[in-house]
């Protein structure tokens, strides 16, 4: 029995050195060499961090295209989703106090023209991205407050739209922060 | 075809492609043939010269399990204290606080035995040194615990009558430098050129285009992420785990994330067959198995591609099925996939938040974890299902009046008493320990912990019920994955799934383990006419509708109560 704790704790040690030390640090070393050199790949505007090309923020001004709902505020320092059960009759009434909202800042929608992920809490709180719906529906507000044509926004979109991997898999979507980014620079 | 229903065909796919040669390179490995990364030979010398381990020395089933408890203690007291005073410990950047006694016991049971639960959140409960030196420690370790019990297993099923199973520390270790490690540092790569971060680095602060400041939790994830799948352990460098965009950064990190977590359940499967040189007996498993895992994902999928009746009634579009809890990037395909793998193997990463799926997909996650042997966790899931054959022989046997045999040995009362508890143990535990907090939540609703019973549901009624019984069976299966609005921080929650954690673990293993090191002591029975077999189609279904049975007779009340009942309420 004694020979089998001494064995434990100096295997221990050992794997410890192996698992926890020279693994991580050659991971880190590897990442150096990935696009956002291992701290994230960042998202510029005029030279200038704006954020984080995966972490998702919040948009309000009615100037840019707006993300999900989030249960965390997209306070990135944190993470996590509502919670909330499909029958829950307060997170119901959110909801649809989100489509009355959407339906305010956007006259010219049928309830039917709203997609589910925009009024619906993200997994993560943080997500970067909407569905392809989510940002059409949005073109004529946004292009009405920057004085834009629809068709400008519309193609401003269309570019920012990453279709699923290599063309076969896995849903489209737009990413939020590139494509504001993209629309403050058409502005210039 | 749809491009998401194509995403997780080609998932599950690859997922068999690598899994199956990885099974029959492991049976080869372990039977100590020869394959190509018996280059690692010095490392593994060099291991056994440090924790002075003579690798020649064998031993039988009961010597195995005293080195395997025993290395197991070591890590749950070495832990417990480094959690508690992780504060005082180095490399905290965000300067986070110690854990408090009642939470550090409950983490590191949790990360000892491969579950996970994780009742703090990585961005403010760990320090980069807790997440290296605690929890990717020991996500490494549990696994190779359960790879290694369940390799003892096979040694004694190889030869006809042996109480000479091999050395487990050997098996141990061969766990980690020929599989789990190799296999890491492959996925880290993928996942740190997908975008997760690698780098010690702490918080960032930046000014969001609309001009607000905001903050951002980073650190050394990569790593992390890649054994936390390939070892089913699931426990996420941030709160949010896999729905993170930074564990998971877009649709292809997913996959390859969702694909590691079952490639090792599925090619211990194989290894088994392969090892003790039945390799029909391998495939009919795995037929039974992927059964078992297809009559969860299907229904699972047109669940939640179809959206939630109450927001339908809104008026609102869901083509792109339910999204609550749901990131855009992988769509409610893709999802319903990995929550379906995470249950059945008993992973408990999640990529949505479960607690917002629909009811039925509740049910079905539920059901995986009850059943918990569909492929199952590595090594464990397996030995899961080495139990249910064992009770499959025993019910055959009397069937046809025969005495009943495995692979040559007679299976007698004291073989089938283990099964039998260990087979109940499972059901006991989740419905006492379930029991036990709705009792406490109807009875002390203002008890004095750190949330207090009133508040532990995040949700009220039926839904409430259900995120009892899916915490508690998430830890009796050592699954980790959660209904997580549960305010499971607290004394109540800490101590009750401890406990189940640790029997949830132990005795499954035990179990299994001293059935076949009896078996293998036993004399060798030459196949005849009359022996049943145990690698035929037949037996399979047999050993399927058993697992069936004993699931639905233990958990049909408790599944009324809580999503059934939800989901007729919901579509009234």
């Amino acid at each position: 029995m004694k020979k089998y704790i001494i064995q434990s704790l100096r295997l221990t040690g050992v794997l410890m050195v192996l698992l926890c030390i020279i693994y991580p640090v050659a991971i880190a070393y590897i990442g150096k060499l990935s696009p956002g050199a291992g701290s994230g790949e960042k998202v510029l505007k005029n030279g200038k961090v704006v954020g984080y090309a995966r972490i998702g923020q919040s948009f309000t001004k009615p100037e840019y295209f707006w993300g999900r709902p989030s249960a965390v505020g997209y306070n990135a320092a944190g993470s996590g989703g509502s919670n909330k059960g499909p029958t829950n009759a307060d997170y119901l009434k959110q909801v649809s106090e989100r489509i009355d909202t959407l339906l305010k800042y956007h006259p010219y929608l049928k309830k039917s023209d709203i997609p589910a992920d925009m009024v619906t809490a993200s997994g993560s709180g943080l997500d970067p991205d909407i569905s392809e719906t989510a940002a059409i529906m949005q073109i004529k507000r946004v292009a009405a407050y920057r004085k834009l044509s629809d068709r400008t926004v519309a193609e401003l979109v269309l570019k920012n739209t990453e279709g699923p991997l290599f063309g076969l898999f896995g849903p489209s979507k737009v990413n939020v922060l590139k494509l504001n980014v993209a629309l403050d620079e058409l502005k210039k | 075809m749809n491009t998401e229903l194509l995403g997780i065909i080609a998932t599950y796919a690859i997922t068999l492609l690598i899994g199956i040669p990885l099974g029959i390179y492991l049976a080869k490995m372990f039977a100590g043939e020869k394959v190509w990364t018996d280059f690692l030979k010095p490392l593994e010398k060099g291991i056994y010269k440090l924790s002075g381990i003579n690798p020649e020395e064998s031993m039988n089933w009961k010597q195995h399990m005293k080195a395997l408890l025993m290395i197991n203690m070591v890590w749950l007291v070495y832990g417990f204290f480094a959690l508690l005073y992780q504060d005082k410990l180095p490399l905290n950047p965000d300067g986070n606080l110690g854990q408090s006694p009642d939470l550090a016991f409950n983490s590191i049971i949790s990360f000892v035995v491969n579950c996970n639960l994780q009742h703090y959140s990585g961005e403010t409960g760990a320090t980069y040194f807790t997440q290296h030196f605690v929890f990717m420690f020991l996500q490494f370790v549990s696994a190779a615990t359960g790879i290694a019990a369940a390799v003892v297993l096979f040694k004694a099923f190889r030869d006809k009558t042996t109480t000479n199973l091999g050395n487990f520390w050997v098996f141990f270790t061969c766990s980690i430098t020929r599989l789990l490690l190799p296999l890491s540092i492959v996925v880290a790569t993928i996942l740190a050129f997908n975008g997760t971060p690698t780098s010690y680095e702490g918080k960032d602060q930046f000014i969001s285009l609309q001009g607000d400041t905001v903050q951002v939790s980073r650190g050394p994830a990569a790593g992390f992420v890649a054994i936390k799948h390939l070892g089913t352990n699931g426990g996420g460098w941030f709160g949010a785990n896999g729905a993170h965009p930074l564990e998971n950064p877009n649709y292809l990190s997913n996959m390859v994330e969702v694909i590691s977590q079952v490639i090792i359940p599925i090619a211990m499967v194989f290894a088994f067959g392969y090892f003790i040189r039945r390799k029909k007996m391998a495939w009919v498993i795995f037929g039974i198995m992927t059964l078992g895992m297809m009559l969860l994902l299907v229904p699972t999928v047109i669940s939640e591609t179809g959206g939630s009746p109450n927001i339908a009634k809104m008026g609102v579009s869901q083509l792109t099925g339910a999204m609550e809890g749901k990131e855009v990037r992988f769509g409610a395909t893709a999802t319903a996939y990995w929550s379906t793998v995470t249950t059945i193997i008993s992973t408990g990463s999640i990529n949505s938040m479960h607690d917002s799926a629909m009811p039925l997909t509740g049910m079905y996650q539920l059901i995986a974890m009850m059943m918990n042997c569909f492929y199952g966790g590595c090594g464990v899931g397996i030995l899961n299902y080495f139990i249910f054959i064992i009770i499959a022989v025993f019910i055959s046997g009397l069937m046809v009046g025969r005495t009943p045999e495995f692979l040559g040995h007679k299976v007698e009362a004291r073989e089938v008493k283990i099964a039998s508890i260990i087979a109940l143990l499972h059901p006991f535990i989740i419905l006492v320990g379930t029991a036990l907090a709705a009792y406490t939540v109807t009875n002390f609703p203002d008890a004095d912990w750190l949330v207090k019973p009133a508040s532990w549901l995040n949700n009220p009624g039926f839904h409430g019920f259900s995120e009892m019984l899916y915490e508690t069976t998430s830890a009796a299966a050592n699954n980790g994955s959660g209904f997580e609005g549960l305010g499971d921080n607290n004394m109540f929650w800490n101590v009750m799934t401890g406990f189940v954690l640790l029997l949830g673990r132990f005795l499954p293993i035990i179990g299994p383990v001293a059935i076949a090191g009896l078996l293998a002591s036993k004399k060798y029975i030459p196949e005849s006419a009359g022996t049943l077999k145990t690698d035929t189609l037949t037996f399979g279904v047999m050993t399927f509708v058993v697992i069936v049975i004993i699931a639905a007779l233990a958990f049909f009340p408790a599944l009324t109560l809580g999503p059934l009942a939800e989901h007729f309420s919901m579509i009234k």
